[in-house]
């Protein structure tokens, strides 16, 4: 009778409670391995994504879009040459740890299924698992970031900074303004103000821009915003006081839109900002309200939802109440378009890299084969429904960047408009600089670089 | 807190032997057969027959969470000295280390962690200065202040990053021995030799006269000072000894685990993660800080896997990472109201109450 009186008295909700949750993570822990069990057959994409957190906007429209352009191919084409593709999320936080952790857990594919590529659209998450993607052979696509130098896929067999890698960013907007002004050798006496966020991200480009300003003689100010950024009120008035031609804002999250507002306190003509590839939604724009129009930004892809694959999207995936967006409102945003684009680089990859090796499931070396030989022309994009919305791409074992063009657009209030054609970056005069750094990180690795006139 | 040491003691109280189950009374001999099980399965038998996930996502962190616990434990837990500057402390150990690795590649990998080591302790003794004046919360703003001081310091002069442009850097491949440490196995086996070593000197250390003056100082200072302690030599040793286990935790945590070193990797969260190890592990303990880590580290990933079995049944991803910290949350409070002194004095009772199990009334 003791005993049962002792169990009495100890609070039996407590250790059901404590019962039940271990039952449940027991559950749980045993269930993962059986959930989704058809995938053999398939071809996987692991999503670190992120949905919480400071960066969640750019994170739910980016995979929202990867994610729906994936289930378009499934439901609409049956998959890749019959191959269905498969795929899994893994919450980051934008947190390099849970990044690493969700890699770790991903890598190996899902229940047979291998893995093709990793997309973490995160700077951090990416360098914290280059080494790894190096190792397990799994490509590591950093579409518009990642590591300048990585461009140089002799050295960085598994890493590609797809279409537009940071300096070719910042080398294509000072084309632009060299436009604006009459030719690149007008821009000489000009003053350029460079606003950047305050992390690896942002100083990636200080180098390249002090290089530039060099070689065209324009006059350089490069002035740092702490993260996050939502205090900018001294560097807008050194910005005041410096009275430049033109700012190029580097920002990312909440920096972007106080960026604006600050400019409209000080006076400075939205229309002479221009932001980077990270400065460039509706997210950035429209919190500034009236600040933000006429702010001009860089794209690699419009939003709208005119193109035949949105379109198609729209038909296959979001009609029918399969669409992975919360808000619908957010449909072919840039975020969205951004990772739409994304997937047709990804499947487009898996596509070529079939075609030499089979219509089977890949393995991530075999979908590297793929993305190092994709060649996306106009004729191409036109047969996916894309043109306008990817730019031409060709990579090749030297080069796993591509493109490094953008279009300029400009915020009329409510939304953006495309107001130039493709704006190529000076990559000749980028890719001694990038090479340099590339070998440095291969001495400093071991690494021995391929030959690229022989490895094809 | 000093109770916990007492109630072990009285637990071991002779007289009460004889009736007691001999389950969990070892003689020493015994207990250094234990000690080498544990060993023989941590350095052997983990390695082999856990998968890379295992190794790199899970068994590491834990690890160089445990040995970062363990040094913030050294300071708060047994010498009473608030601090919220451990990430800050954890990323001198990491940038130490990095300039030692690259600027000195002729020095072995211990070595470097060695001097990564005392270099921190150095910088940790120096932001223990303000601990000599002020106690408590105002302490903690001091050691804040730390936490951003350094943050800022290494995102600001590039010298400490070798000119690196981006900020980011990446680790240089580690070798000891002659051997590469390149796979996931040799990484955790790195780690767990340095968190052996490390845990065995701290052990040792808190029961030597040094450990007794810190928990005289944490338990009145006043008291402490008038039967002759020095105080504020005391104080600064635990800063120093506190930030040298932080700082091998931080390299470790650069370049064995994560594989990269950036300034804002050792963030303020990073320093309250630290702060909650030991809160949940248990103040003023040395094994606990293994069950904070374990809180720390494994609960959130066993959520996220609960939580991608439900994510089939058709839950919002970004609702379920939600629900997950609700979770998570919940269960800290949960454990701190049941046993606010930490998993460890938990385990003790269990231990206690297994102990005279079957003669229980």
């Amino acid at each position: 009778m003791n005993f049962i009186d002792s169990f009495k008295r100890r609070g039996t909700s407590a250790r059901l409670s404590s019962r039940l949750a271990a039952a449940s993570l027991l559950l749980a822990l045993g269930a993962t391995p059986f959930s989704n069990a058809q995938a053999a057959g398939e071809e996987y994409f692991p999503l670190q994504s992120y949905r919480v957190g400071p960066y969640a906007a750019g994170g739910s429209g980016f995979f929202g879009g990867f994610i729906d352009y994936m289930n378009l191919v499934n439901k609409r084409d049956g998959g890749v040459n019959g191959v269905k593709l498969t795929w899994s999320e893994c919450e980051t936080e934008y947190v390099v740890e849970k990044g690493v952790e969700c890699y770790e857990r991903l890598k190996s594919g899902l229940n047979g299924a291998p893995a093709a590529a990793t997309n973490p659209l995160s700077v951090g998450i990416a360098y914290a698992t280059l080494d790894r993607s190096t190792v397990d052979k799994i490509p590591l696509v950093t579409i518009n970031h990642g590591r300048t130098d990585s461009t140089d896929g002799a050295v960085f067999p598994y890493v590609f900074p797809l279409q537009l890698n940071p300096y070719s960013e910042v080398s294509a907007i000072v084309n632009y303004i060299g436009q604006q002004s009459g030719g690149l050798t007008q821009l000489k006496g000009k003053k350029i103000v460079v606003l950047y966020h305050g992390s690896p991200y942002g100083r990636e480009t200080i180098p390249v821009l002090d290089t530039l300003a060099k070689k065209y003689g324009f006059e350089l100010t490069q002035i740092e915003v702490p993260h996050p950024g939502n205090e900018q009120g001294s560097q807008w008035l050194t910005i005041h006081r410096i009275k430049p031609d033109w700012v190029i804002l580097r920002g990312w999250g909440v920096m972007n839109p106080v960026a604006l507002k600050s400019a409209q306190k000080v006076g400075f003509p939205a229309d002479h900002i221009i932001g980077n590839i990270w400065s460039n939604s509706e997210e950035d724009a429209r919190p500034a309200g009236d600040a933000a129009r006429g702010f001009i930004s860089i794209t690699t892809h419009p939003s709208g939802t005119g193109f035949p694959v949105i379109q198609a999207i729209d038909q296959y995936v979001i009609k029918p109440g399969n669409g992975n967006l919360k808000d619908p409102a957010r449909f072919g945003t840039v975020y969205y378009n951004l990772g739409v684009v994304n997937g047709i680089l990804n499947v487009e990859a898996l596509r070529v890299a079939q075609a030499k090796f089979g219509n089977k499931p890949l393995t991530g070396e075999q979908v590297r084969w793929g993305f190092e030989h994709l060649n996306l022309d106009d004729a191409r994009l036109k047969q996916l429904g894309a043109y306008g919305l990817v730019q031409p791409l060709k990579l090749s074992c030297a080069d796993h960047e591509g493109g490094g063009a953008v279009r300029f657009q400009q915020w009329d209030g409510q939304q953006w408009k495309v107001i130039s054609g493709w704006v190529q970056a000076d990559r000749a005069l980028l890719r001694p600089i990038i090479e340099k750094s590339a070998n440095a990180y291969a001495k400093e690795k071991g690494i021995t670089p391929r030959d690229c006139g022989k490895d094809i | 807190m000093s109770s916990l040491q007492s109630n072990a003691s009285v637990s071991r109280k002779p007289g009460a032997q004889p009736r007691r189950s001999s389950l969990l009374r070892l003689s020493g001999g015994a207990l250094i057969a234990l000690i080498a099980l544990a060993a023989l399965i941590a350095f052997v038998a983990v390695p082999r027959l856990s998968n890379d996930y295992w190794l790199s996502a899970i068994l590491i962190p834990f690890l160089v969470l445990s040995l970062a616990g363990l040094g913030l434990n050294l300071v708060t837990g047994y010498a009473g000295q608030l601090s919220l500057g451990s990430a800050a402390f954890m990323s001198v150990g990491a940038y130490a280390t990095y300039n030692l690795l690259v600027r000195a590649p002729a020095l072995p990998l211990a070595v470097d962690l060695l001097l990564g080591g005392l270099i921190t302790a150095a910088v940790g003794a120096l932001f223990g200065l303000p601990s000599l004046r002020i106690k408590g919360f105002y302490l903690i703003v001091s050691t804040l202040a730390a936490q951003f001081l350094v943050e800022w310091i290494f995102t600001r002069v590039s010298w400490f990053s070798n000119n690196d442009g981006s900020g980011v850097l990446s680790a240089p491949t580690l070798s000891a021995f002659g051997l590469k440490i390149a796979t996931p196995a040799a990484r955790y086996l790195l780690v767990l030799s340095v968190v052996a070593v490390v845990f065995a000197m701290a052990f040792s250390l808190v029961r030597s006269e040094l450990g007794r003056r810190w928990m005289a100082v944490r338990d009145m200072d006043t008291a402490a000072r008038v039967i002759g302690i020095p105080v504020g030599r005391t104080k600064l040793l635990a800063f120093a000894l506190s930030s040298f286990v932080l700082g091998i935790a931080g390299a470790l945590w650069a370049f064995a685990y994560l594989g990269t070193v950036e300034p804002h990797g050792f963030d303020l969260n990073l320093s309250f993660q630290v702060l909650f190890i030991i809160i949940i592990g248990g103040m003023g303990s040395i094994g606990g800080n293994f069950l904070g880590a374990a809180f720390i580290v494994l609960l959130p990933i066993l959520l996220s896997h609960a939580a991608g079995a439900l994510a089939s049944v058709g839950i919002e991803a970004g609702q379920l990472q939600n629900l997950q910290k609700i979770l998570f949350g919940t269960l800290i409070i949960v454990f701190l109201i049941k046993e606010p002194d930490g998993l460890a004095r938990l385990v003790q009772t269990a231990r206690n109450r297994l102990r005279d199990w079957p003669l229980r009334a």
